[in-house]
């Protein structure tokens, strides 16, 4: 994880690409919609993050050779 | 979804306070477009938000589990943690155990091949291997 400079600027979040990731196209009723599936390598991306006081960017593939966690939320502030 | 800003406020003004005044000892994403959320199937156009999802990679990046649910109830931690403790045992194993419903450390596995095949039975019981 590399810190990010001061000022407005900031890294933007991407998805990476990858020859063949988790994520299946699911077409239904004219709509698209997109699930990931087990066994399959996990989508890659980058994103800025806050951590430990912080600003920094974080790569998925940082953390190659741990158990991950990946975690999504609907806000900060949400009550659980 | 929020910005990195919002979560330092988070951080700082709430869940610190449940930390006894240390820091989240993870990183905390922005995905402020949704991207990610939709590379993973969890962001909700309609709401313009990310329902709560929980992944779990192993090692080599392959996405073991999910989790997702609506935004009114929350995760459980001890039952991520047992489910990372049955994957990494299974790892260790490479595949010569495997964890029965409601395994826990310290609880019977199942060595998988032909000779257990009708026998589940004789090795696990919901009775014995079910309790906490």
């Amino acid at each position: 994880m590399k810190e990010f400079g001061p000022g407005c600027q900031r890294p933007k979040g991407q998805p990476k690409p990858a020859a063949e990731t988790a994520v299946v196209q699911e077409v239904q009723k004219g709509e698209e919609r997109k699930m990931i599936q087990v066994g399959k390598p996990a989508p890659l991306f980058s994103a800025p993050a806050f951590y430990q006081g912080k600003f920094v960017e974080v790569d998925l593939e940082e953390f190659k050779g741990n158990w991950m966690m990946l975690c999504f939320y609907p806000g900060d502030f949400t009550f659980v | 979804m929020d910005s990195v800003y919002t979560h330092k406020m988070w951080n700082d003004h709430e869940l610190s306070k449940m930390l006894d005044g240390k820091d989240v000892p993870f990183p905390m994403l922005s995905d402020q477009n949704g991207n990610i959320g939709r590379l993973y199937g969890v962001y909700d156009e309609e709401s313009g938000t990310e329902t709560r999802g929980r992944f779990l990679i192993d090692p080599d990046g392959i996405v073991q589990a999910f989790e997702v649910m609506t935004p009114p109830v929350g995760r459980n931690v001890a039952e991520t943690l047992r489910q990372i403790k049955a994957f990494q045992l299974v790892r260790e194993s490479k595949g010569t155990a495997v964890t029965p419903a409601g395994w826990k450390p310290g609880k019977t596995t199942l060595k998988p091949g032909p000779e257990l095949v009708g026998n589940v039975w004789k090795e696990w019981n919901p009775a014995k291997d079910l309790d906490d």
